[in-house]
């Protein structure tokens, strides 16, 4: 993986020092809470219900073992012993004193990372299919191409106080794990008839309150013009996205105002000024970045054979690994959603075991998923079971990857100041009430996101199954949805009818899947059963009245 | 009414008041000019000429089209003096240096020393821009 030159330390570290700065300033009383809130969001430094939060980037989801280990490490030195990986493959710490912060990213700089543009109206975090690199299915590595993202988007003068937020996935294969096309920017990477590489610009998605697939906007960017595209996209958003509104202030809204091919238009002549700048990197700075992501030095000799007599290995084995590129190998999933637990969290101890593992059969890599899980990308069948038994011991080996009870959850009103309901007690009575494997199993592939408001940082509208929190006069309120998808497949949910109070979701979200094993056809997932046969029989069984003592 | 300007460059002040973009085409002996958040700073590529000074207004800091305002006269070969005016903060200083501005007049004073420190926060940069500086990528692959 990508490491550090003493140019990329330098910039972390003048990082550090100037936050310690500022820090110092409001603590001492000579910056006010309104004149440090921008500055400590430029360094992902949240004021939530109850505590600062910290969100550390994992720059496209990937991270070494040392890089894990102090994030363990952190979370037992600062905070309350554990941390929760999100959506956007970073790591949130909700229990931290102002006073530490400086602490914090001195100590995440001595590991190569930051906090840097986690937060603010800023090009936010590069994320990234979390298989990169190992995926039997994939065409290009992006990583090398994430990595250039990376260092264009630090400290990117032009574009530090945008309309809004800005959020850009890159992928490079056919399959879609990174929910591309619900970006501000998706980029795939493909390869034309000539074998040539491109980089192909989905523009204007996202979730929110008013979410939106993106359209294609550059079908075929050279990669050696990555960056002046990206330039080009960027400026006609910054100069004309709307400000007055900041609900309407995101990249999908200018695009659909305007219109895909006028967007287009004015990117295109934009990239055609800019391309006469000399602003993109040269070829030899992709090569050198490239030059990081060799692949690991993998045993020619790895078998194929595994040893399936275990049941709950065998289980484990065939719900949560993934095809490899290569021969003897596969890719681990570890499931942090245990029955009745809290999506995506972790504590210091299981947090450090995953390095260790990453470190002893997994070329020293880890990946953090955008669904709140943690990737193993290089592991030797012939070294699995041993795998599996330590994360069974620390409470890791849960085998429910992509099935009902594997929710993603924003953190809710239990934590996040914007929330209008709670998220995580519903994901854990969902868990708990889909408790048995077997059970889940058999529903096979169903995909529930929660949010605990219309920002939709669960991703609720490209749940198979969505659920989102609103507050009704003072009570919690869940809508439910159906029929939303984040991959090649991309959709968005659509609203079942009336919401529900905690327990009325958890038993509508159950009829639904009642609905389902009875109509489904040979093959048929929730997913697809719902578009074949619409809404109308799951309404029916959701809001159909009790019929009172039989 | 610019009750304090920090500027960095050698050549004399311009004493002309800035007009705003919309009466500047009409005036042809204007050579300042005033453009505001909404405005297209492109309207203003044919008079580079006769420009000495092009004010750019941030009417509050969250507002960022004066920095795309800024790259694109540069771009286009503005020479004379480009000034960030309004809501202008130290901590933003060091990004509207690297997109072409050459003077400030913040509404809260600003001190010489503290745009000095703010100039100085990043030891190198990652892009290239109008300023001149290197991005590090030129550093690591010298011609």
């Amino acid at each position: 993986m990508y490491q550090y030159d003493n140019y990329d330390q330098s910039m972390v570290d003048a990082r550090v020092a100037e936050f310690r700065d500022q820090v110092q300033r409001r603590l001492a009383g000579e910056l006010t809470e309104d004149q440090f809130k921008p500055l400590r969001l430029k360094n992902g430094l949240y004021l939530q219900l109850h505590a600062y939060m910290l969100r550390v980037a994992v720059p496209y989801g990937t991270l070494s073992s040392r890089q894990m280990r102090m994030l363990g490490d952190i979370a037992d030195k600062y905070d309350r012993g554990y941390g929760h990986f999100t959506t956007r493959q970073n790591i949130q710490y909700n229990w931290i004193k102002l006073e530490d912060a400086p602490d914090i990213l001195a100590d995440l700089a001595s590991v190569e990372m930051h906090a840097i543009q986690t937060s603010g109206n800023c090009i936010r975090n590069t994320t990234s299919d979390q298989f990169a690199g190992a995926a039997a299915d994939e065409l290009v590595d992006p990583r090398p191409y994430a990595e250039l993202l990376r260092q264009w988007s630090t400290f990117h003068p032009e574009f530090d106080y945008l309309p809004r937020k800005f959020k850009i996935a890159i992928i490079g294969s056919e399959t879609d794990r990174a929910a591309m096309k619900l970006h501000d920017i998706g980029i795939q990477m493909v390869k034309n008839d000539a074998g040539e590489i491109g980089c192909k610009f989905f523009i204007g998605g996202g979730m929110g309150r008013t979410p939106m697939i993106a359209p294609v906007i550059g079908d075929f960017v050279p990669p050696l013009q990555m960056i002046s595209y990206l330039e080009a996209a960027l400026r006609v958003y910054n100069r004309y996205g709307r400000r007055d509104n900041k609900y309407k202030a995101r990249i999908k809204i200018l695009v659909h105002e305007i219109g895909a091919d006028e967007y287009r238009r004015q990117v295109e002549e934009e990239f055609a000024h800019i391309l006469t700048l000399g602003l993109e990197p040269p070829a030899a700075e992709l090569e050198r970045i490239k030059g990081f992501f060799e692949q690991p030095g993998f045993d020619t000799n790895a078998s194929d054979d595994l040893d399936l007599s275990d049941p709950d290995f065998a289980l484990w084995v065939d719900q949560n690994t993934h095809a490899h590129k290569r021969a003897g190998y596969t890719i681990v999933n570890i499931s942090l959603k245990p029955i009745g637990g809290i999506p995506g969290d972790a504590t210091a101890d299981q947090i450090r075991l995953m390095a260790d593992l990453a470190l002893d059969y997994s070329f020293d890599e880890l990946r953090v998923t955008h669904a709140q899980n943690i990737v193993l990308p290089h592991v030797k069948k012939a070294d699995l079971y041993t795998i599996w038994q330590k994360l069974d011991e620390a409470g890791l080996a849960n085998a429910n990857l992509d099935l009902i009870s594997d929710i993603i959850a924003c953190p809710g009103l239990d934590y996040c100041a914007l929330a209008n309901a709670r998220s995580i007690p519903v994901a854990q009575k969902i868990s708990e009430r889909f408790a048995d494997l077997g059970r889940q199993r058999e529903l096979g592939e169903l995909k529930l996101k929660i949010s605990g408001c219309i920002n939709a940082c669960g991703h609720h509208h490209a749940g198979h199954i969505g659920i989102l929190g609103v507050d009704r006069k003072g009570v919690e309120n869940y809508q439910l949805s159906f029929g939303g998808s984040e991959g090649a497949d991309t959709s968005l949910g659509t609203i079942t009818g009336p919401g529900f109070n905690e327990d009325g979701v958890v038993d509508a979200v159950e009829k639904a899947t009642d609905v389902y094993l009875a109509q489904r056809t040979e093959g048929e997932r929730f997913l697809d059963t719902y578009r074949r046969i619409g809404m109308a029989p799951f309404k029916e069984a959701i809001y159909a009245k009790e019929t009172a003592n039989g | 009414m610019v009750e304090q300007t920090l500027r960095y460059r050698n050549d004399e002040p311009v004493s002309d008041p800035a007009v705003p973009v919309e009466a500047f085409a009409d005036q042809s002996n204007a050579t300042a000019v005033r453009i505001e958040p909404g405005e297209d700073a492109r309207a203003l590529l044919p008079h580079l000429d006769r420009l000495a000074l092009v004010e750019v207004n941030f009417p509050a800091y969250g507002d960022g089209r004066g920095y795309s305002a800024a790259r694109i006269l540069r771009e286009h070969g503005y020479a004379g003096e480009l000034r960030a005016v309004g809501d202008v903060l130290v901590d933003q200083l060091s990004h509207m240096r690297r997109c072409g501005f050459d003077s400030f007049a913040p509404q809260q004073p600003i001190t010489a020393e503290a745009a000095e420190k703010a100039f100085a926060t990043w030891p190198d940069v990652y892009q290239k821009t109008v300023d001149g500086r290197p991005a590090i990528w030129a550093k690591r692959h010298p011609a």
